[in-house]
């Protein structure tokens, strides 16, 4: 893209080719655009002339029969159910994952009794204790919620206790030499620092409830989204199938970017 | 003096919270499923579950899908590593490309990849390929993402001074961006490392015919529950041995 010593500047009639290139280099979204654009028409033409019809469906066609998918009879219930399942395992997450946060990080002999059994917790493969999970909570949605706050609860545990822990000494030696109670520095020393942890480890924690919900609901395929991903898959129609994955890729997505304009907003004041 | 000794003070008796914690919680176990009434099938008696680890690790029944989990993971990381650093790499060649790819990429990322395990077993089957490819789309985002980042966002000034200094594309590359970028992206193989492992260990769960994933599932349907727990144990100890040895490696390579 540099230019050579002794190119001669480009006069001022350009060909069409060289004004399209510098108005792409101008504006990155619009080469990504393109970018994404030529991998659906590479999927699409994949699908149409190459792929087996049992193994792959075009987008077009996928995106045009996704009403099919909200027809099939019981659908849109699991897709709903999903969604109550990632709430309340979200909202648990973050409830239980503060008070635990709090208690490990604000003292220290907690601290450091239980922050390396958190870690080690954290570290281990929780999808390997999944089947004790379907045992104990049965296959409706207590399992999933289970699995979930498994999965969201260390990674909100471990930023809280970092926020707290990442507080400068001095800022409260200085505010109990001005006489502060344990309430106001909480409230006024303590909190206003934690909230952009807090976010971000709310972020970290819809992540991990995401997946410890859909392994959940994946691993049950007798009922819920897990049976219907099983179904499409068995009965070869890639079509619903891509249709509904897309769907709750859709709704991943969304669900995250919430979360993460939250943590944005929120941390702004540290920022300037 | 003093202070050093409270210190040390204070460390043993967090040891000793830590070693009560984990005493209470075995003999609870322990008194719960011996006294208390609960059915083996929900919990096994701890001792149960020893005696079966032990029968686990003597007869050497675990070798063939512990052979099988292992090899997945090798092949799907050194796929994706492969892949992402050297994509990585290419992309990171031009600041515009990075501005075109990158977003699309960290886009990418923040889909839950597990969804696309019921496409892959389409497309792939049961076998060792679905979760091969399952291992690879998971570790992929963060291994070309950190690549990105190492080589991307080396500072100009090196790479202005190495060139005024006569060197050539080889030695700008092995003496300037290599270091440069070495420590994002070896973190970047062992966030990769981390997640095929767990994607892998997942998908054997959820549908596959061998793979230590499976075994625990087969268990627990045929609700052997005092093998099962000992089966993960057995994962939980061999995932933390891996985890460790990569952090290690990180570590190690990451000194100058």
């Amino acid at each position: 893209m540099t230019m050579e010593p002794g190119t001669v500047p480009a006069p001022p009639n350009r060909t069409a080719w060289q004004r399209i290139k510098k108005w792409f280099l101008a504006r990155p979204w619009a080469a990504r655009l393109v970018v994404i654009l030529m991998l659906f028409i590479a999927w699409e033409i994949a699908a149409r002339f190459f792929v087996d019809k049992i193994f792959l469906s075009p987008p077009s066609i996928v995106f045009t029969s996704l009403h099919t998918v909200f027809e099939t009879n019981g659908v849109p219930r699991a897709l709903e159910i999903s969604a109550s399942e990632i709430l309340v395992a979200f909202l648990m997450s973050v409830a239980i994952g503060l008070i635990v946060g709090l208690g490990v990080g604000l003292n220290r002999f907690s601290h450091r009794s239980f922050m390396p059994i958190i870690l080690l917790l954290y570290g281990t493969p929780q999808i390997t204790i999944l089947p004790l999970f379907i045992l104990y909570f049965g296959i409706g949605p207590a399992s999933k919620i289970a699995f979930g706050v498994s999965h969201g609860i260390f990674p909100i545990i471990v930023t809280i206790v970092a926020g707290v822990q990442n507080i400068k000494p001095i800022l409260i030696t200085s505010a109990k030499s001005m006489g502060a109670s344990r309430w106001h520095i909480f409230r006024w020393v303590i909190f206003p620092h934690m909230i952009p942890s807090f976010f971000a480890g709310m972020r970290l924690g819809m992540t991990g409830v995401l997946l410890g919900v859909l392994l959940a609901e994946l691993y049950v395929s007798t009922a819920g989204i897990g049976y219907f991903t099983s179904l499409f898959t068995q009965s070869f129609n890639p079509t619903k199938l891509l249709g509904l994955i897309s769907v709750l890729a859709a709704m991943a997505i969304g669900l995250n970017e919430i979360v993460r304009r939250a943590e944005l907003h929120y941390s702004r004041w540290r920022m300037n | 003096m003093s202070a050093s000794g409270d210190r040390r003070r204070a460390s043993l008796a967090s040891r000793g919270m830590q070693f009560a914690f984990v005493v209470i919680l075995v003999g609870v176990w322990y008194l719960g499923t011996t006294y208390g009434g609960i059915s083996p099938i929900l919990l096994p008696n701890p001792v149960a579950v020893y005696h079966e680890l032990m029968d686990v690790l003597a007869t050497g029944e675990y070798v063939s899908d512990l052979r099988i989990t292992l090899m997945e993971l090798v092949t799907a990381f050194s796929i994706s590593s492969t892949v992402g650093v050297t994509l990585g790499y290419l992309i990171s060649r031009s600041q515009y490309s990075i501005r075109v790819f990158e977003p699309l990429f960290a886009g990418m990322y923040s889909v839950p990849v597990i969804l696309f395990l019921p496409l892959y077993i389409l497309f792939f089957g049961l076998g060792p390929a679905s979760k091969i490819a399952l291992g690879v789309t998971t570790s992929f985002f963060p291994i070309i993402l950190n690549t990105i980042a190492g080589f991307g966002y080396v500072d100009r000034i090196f790479v202005l001074s190495a060139r005024s200094m006569g060197a050539s594309e080889f030695q700008l590359f092995r003496w300037v961006l290599l270091p440069a970028a070495l420590p994002i992206i070896l973190t970047g193989l062992r966030i990769g490392f981390t997640v095929a492992l767990l994607s892998i260990l997942g998908s054997e769960t959820i549908a596959s015919l061998a793979g230590l994933g499976h075994r625990i599932v087969q268990l627990g349907e045929g609700m052997d529950t005092a093998r099962m727990f000992a089966y993960i144990a057995f994962v939980v100890v061999i995932a933390l041995i891996l985890n460790m040895a990569v952090s290690t490696l990180e570590a190690r390579a990451k000194r100058p």
